[in-house]
């Protein structure tokens, strides 16, 4: 490899004779072209400044070390800026003057090395261009032989292609061994649940109180004024083992409208409570809350990817990413005025899935 | 001054310099090292501004490496539910996970952690910017073409990883800003097809968020996915050293050699200087500007969400494509980087050319590659820009529909706009490089023939200057031709059509004949 090699020697005056010698292959539509311009060669070296004022190359050189002792103070600033500049509990401000003072002590040291060093490349060093000689990827012809000659006596000697049952059923071995591996990764997620069933119920069932979000107080049917919206959580939610699982799935916006503006569909009569609406707050496009009410215009908005939902028309698409209207939360009150729910959601909360129908 | 006999011992060996001399002997004795630094310590490098980026890319990964190992030594990463005591009061006493509250103690409690945990931030930011900026340059430059279309892949999954890596760490905090970054991809990963619930189901170890995924992907983000980039470096620097690096056309330069410095000094001084440069970059923005200040952010909670929240520059293409396309489209973007990929391909069958390629093409001298790459970095721009649409919708006080309809037409248009433009201005520049070539620089003067002629004088290049304007290579359109069966097969049509796109347009290099006599023979 390394005969061609032309270990980083300084230019020769160079002939455009050798331009394609490396070149071998088909040119395809290329266009060739007989009388093509020829490279004019190597221009002529011409010195820097630092090499023909002695002077000016003192100055590199003073500069260079400058910025390399430069360096050494920034390190040894950040190192006292970490004892000089403490953080103190009580003071939010000493994070930030600790994050200056020591950050600004490893710029300095770090950016004067790479600034020095760099200068003393470009303006100090011999700066002569070198040459390498490519030579062609393709390894030489007797290289190559030599291989395929390799890979037919292993062949001959092993009988890989000539015992084709030994062949074949390693192949087949091969295959089946990392088989276990890909069964034992069940074991991510527990072994008794079904994500489907998991997905297509929620901690609400029937007579389950609706509560503020977060603190869990109940709301009164009462409190609800028009053209008010709650954040509702289920009652119990933040006593359960796994709050944030539930959470994610049950997080409901409560809003109040004129019963005369909602248009209900058949078999939803039952699922307002004078005009008390609950939808799922979890997005049917990819699962971020839609958290934000338009009281004007009743209409949901979903911060993330920007799909609105008309609560009027029980939460249809009317602009966005999204596909389907939020599921709505069937519900009325309890012998205390309470609200509560009906039941559970009718179909499953948040982003599409599969196994959904 | 102890006693020594005077026996005659072995001829003393040769002293060679002093400790280094010995030192290296040492190493030599247990290494055969010399024969690396024979091979590579006087290897060439070409120079170029342009070369720097893949350099800025290397440069941040090791900024990475060791911020983050750092980081490693305070960062808890589990779910478990703990309630805040540190010193960042308005969080006092409000329930979150280990990750969280070791985060903010990286952040309040120990001297120095808000800097190298912003230094992680800023580098893994920087290292995925490189990235597809040195992409860009190797696209547009040509440098992909044969003997580098297997660099170009692993450079792609590369970027790939960089991703990767960034989304897995930009969750670990599991403040509300990445937690709702996880609900996005837990409610992507659903809606794939057969087998989304279940991986979902896996991933999170359960139903989302879990106890489990913060966990498993500081797994990734530390071994697995670390392990695979350093793995895929190592194999795209062992390329670079096997090809040897590309060059521009420049007198002397030609496909047969690489014109540049030697790694020992020069190279040694520039790349490692500029290392530390970038390192020193970094620091710096660490120190002066805040990034994920997840203390604002609070701990994750399903039910609320900050509007305006944006992810890290290099997901905003993904979520503004979720912005933009109707569901079921989500994984569009998968076909950009699926054209982008196979573009390296076609053309090297589209030309035919089976020739190593080692000088670079300026990108107007390829005007139709860098048209589809203009066309491209446009698609890309849209969906970027759609990832702050709501932003655009308050700051410049539109709709939101307006902004989302507009962006929706420019997805399709915008590229075809920037494709057309662009290819018309690498012809014209084409042609202005030739027309200088031929008959040199205008040089304002005017001057006066005794017969009554005004002339403008021109000023003739340097046969150096010259050059790097007429060394470029032209391909025609493929003539369709029968194959030996005398049959004009499909892929030949085919081939011919691309090609009479890719080059009907084309603007030759002018001949050693048309230099001399000065003028255009059309």
């Amino acid at each position: 490899m390394a005969q061609d090699e032309n270990g980083g020697h300084e230019l020769t005056p160079a002939s455009s004779s050798d331009v394609d010698v490396h070149r071998a292959g088909d040119a395809g539509t290329a266009i060739v072209v007989r009388d093509a311009p020829e490279n004019p060669g190597f221009p002529p070296h011409r010195p820097r400044v630092t090499d023909l004022d002695p002077k000016k190359e003192r100055r590199a050189e003073r500069t260079v070390y400058t910025l390399f002792y430069l360096s050494i103070a920034g390190s040894i600033w950040a190192v006292a800026a970490y004892m000089a500049f403490p953080i103190h509990d009580s003071d939010p401000s000493s994070v930030r003057l600790n994050n200056l003072f020591i950050g600004v002590g490893i710029t300095l040291a770090l950016l004067a090395i790479g600034i020095g060093a760099v200068h003393w490349g470009k303006a100090l060093m011999h700066e002569k261009e070198g040459v390498d000689l490519r030579h062609p990827v393709h390894g030489s012809e007797a290289t190559t032989e030599r291989a395929v000659e390799i890979f037919r006596q292993a062949d001959e000697e092993s009988g890989f292609n000539r015992r084709t049952l030994v062949r074949n059923s390693l192949i087949g071995a091969l295959i089946a061994f990392p088989l276990p591996a890909v069964v034992l990764f069940r074991g991510l997620a527990p072994q008794d649940l079904d994500p489907v069933e998991e997905l297509s119920q929620t901690m609400w069932a029937k007579g389950v109180r609706l509560t503020r979000d977060p603190s869990g107080t109940p709301i009164k049917a009462a409190d609800v004024t028009l053209g008010s919206a709650f954040h509702v959580i289920p009652e119990g939610l933040n006593e359960a083992e796994d709050m944030l699982e539930q959470k994610a799935k049950a997080a409901v916006l409560l809003m109040r409208l004129k019963p005369e503006d909602l248009h209900v569909s058949k078999g939803r009569e039952t699922w307002n409570y004078d005009g008390i609406v609950a939808y799922s707050k979890i997005c049917t496009h990819v699962g971020c809350p839609v958290a934000l009410y338009e009281q004007q215009t009743h209409h949901l908005l979903c911060p993330c990817h920007q799909s609105q939902f008309d609560i009027t028309h029980e939460a249809e698409v009317i602009f966005g990413p999204a596909k389907r209207p939020l599921p709505q939360l069937p519900i009325t009150v309890d012998a205390d005025g309470y609200l509560v729910a009906r039941s559970d959601f009718h179909e499953p909360v948040g982003p599409s899935f599969w196994e959904r129908h | 001054m102890s006693t020594t006999t005077a026996a005659p011992a072995a001829p003393a060996p040769v002293k060679k310099g002093g400790f280094t001399a010995a030192a290296a002997n040492y190493i030599e004795d247990r290494t055969s090292i010399s024969g690396a630094v024979k091979e590579f310590g006087r290897k060439i490098f070409p120079d170029h501004w342009s070369f720097l980026l893949g350099e800025v890319a290397l440069y941040s990964f090791v900024v990475i490496l060791l911020s983050g190992t750092f980081l490693t030594f305070f960062f808890q990463a589990s779910m478990a539910e703990v309630v805040y005591h540190g010193s960042y009061v308005p969080l006092k006493g409000i329930h979150m996970s280990a990750a969280m509250e070791s985060t903010l103690n990286i952040s309040f409690e120990v001297r120095g952690g808000l800097l190298v945990r912003q230094i992680h931030h800023w580098a893994a930011l920087l290292f995925v910017a490189a990235i597809g900026l040195h992409m860009l340059r190797i696209f547009f430059t040509g440098a992909f073409r044969k003997p580098r279309e297997l660099n170009w892949v692993i450079g792609f999954v590369l970027f790939i990883l960089a991703m990767a890596e960034g989304f897995t760490g930009y969750s670990l905090p599991d403040d509300l800003l990445s937690g709702n970054g996880l609900r996005i991809i837990d409610g992507l990963i659903k809606g794939l097809p057969v087998v989304g619930t279940w991986i979902s189901f896996l991933l999170f170890g359960g139903e989302f968020p879990g106890t489990a995924i913060v966990g498993r992907l500081y797994t990734l983000h530390i071994l697995l996915l670390p392990a695979m980039v350093l793995a895929f470096i190592a194999l795209h620097l062992m390329f670079v050293v096997i090809h040897k690096h590309t060059q521009y056309a420049a007198p002397g330069r030609t496909q047969g050699n690489v014109v540049g410095y030697p790694v020992l000094p020069v190279y040694a001084a520039k790349a490692g200087g500029f290392f530390f440069i970038v390192f020193g970059v970094i620091a710096a923005m660490a120190s002066f500007f805040t990034i994920n200040p997840i203390w604002n952010y609070g701990p994750y909670d399903p039910s609320p969400v900050s509007a305006g929240t944006q992810p890290d520059w290099y997901i905003g293409f993904a979520d503004g494509a979720l912005r933009l396309v109707p569901p079921g489209w989500e994984f569009v973007w998968l076909d950009r980087t699926w054209s982008f990929n196979i573009i390296v391909l076609i053309e090297a069958w589209v030309t035919g050319d089976k020739r190593e390629h080692h000088i670079l093409d300026r990108p107007r001298n390829a005007a139709t590659r860098t048209a589809i790459g203009a066309a491209g970095v446009t698609f890309y721009a849209v969906f970027w820009a759609a990832a702050s649409s709501d932003l655009i919708a308050t700051h410049f006080k539109l709709t939101m529909e307006g902004v989302i309809h507009t962006l929706q037409a420019l997805l399709f248009l915008g590229p075809l706009i920037a494709y057309v433009l662009t290819k018309r201005v690498c012809i014209a520049l084409q042609k202005k490089d030739r027309s200088i070539a031929l008959h040199g620089y205008e040089t304002g003067r005017i001057v006066k023939l005794p017969g009554g002629e005004f002339i403008e004088v021109h000023e003739q290049l340097s046969d150096y200057e010259r050059w790097r304007l007429v060394s470029f290579e032209a391909y025609e359109p493929l003539m369709i031709r029968p194959n030996k069966q005398g049959k004009i097969t499909m892929g030949n049509r085919m081939r011919a059509s691309l090609s009479r796109w890719f080059f009907e347009d084309r603007i030759v290099p002018p001949t050693k004949g048309e230099l001399e006599s000065g003028h255009d023979h059309h």
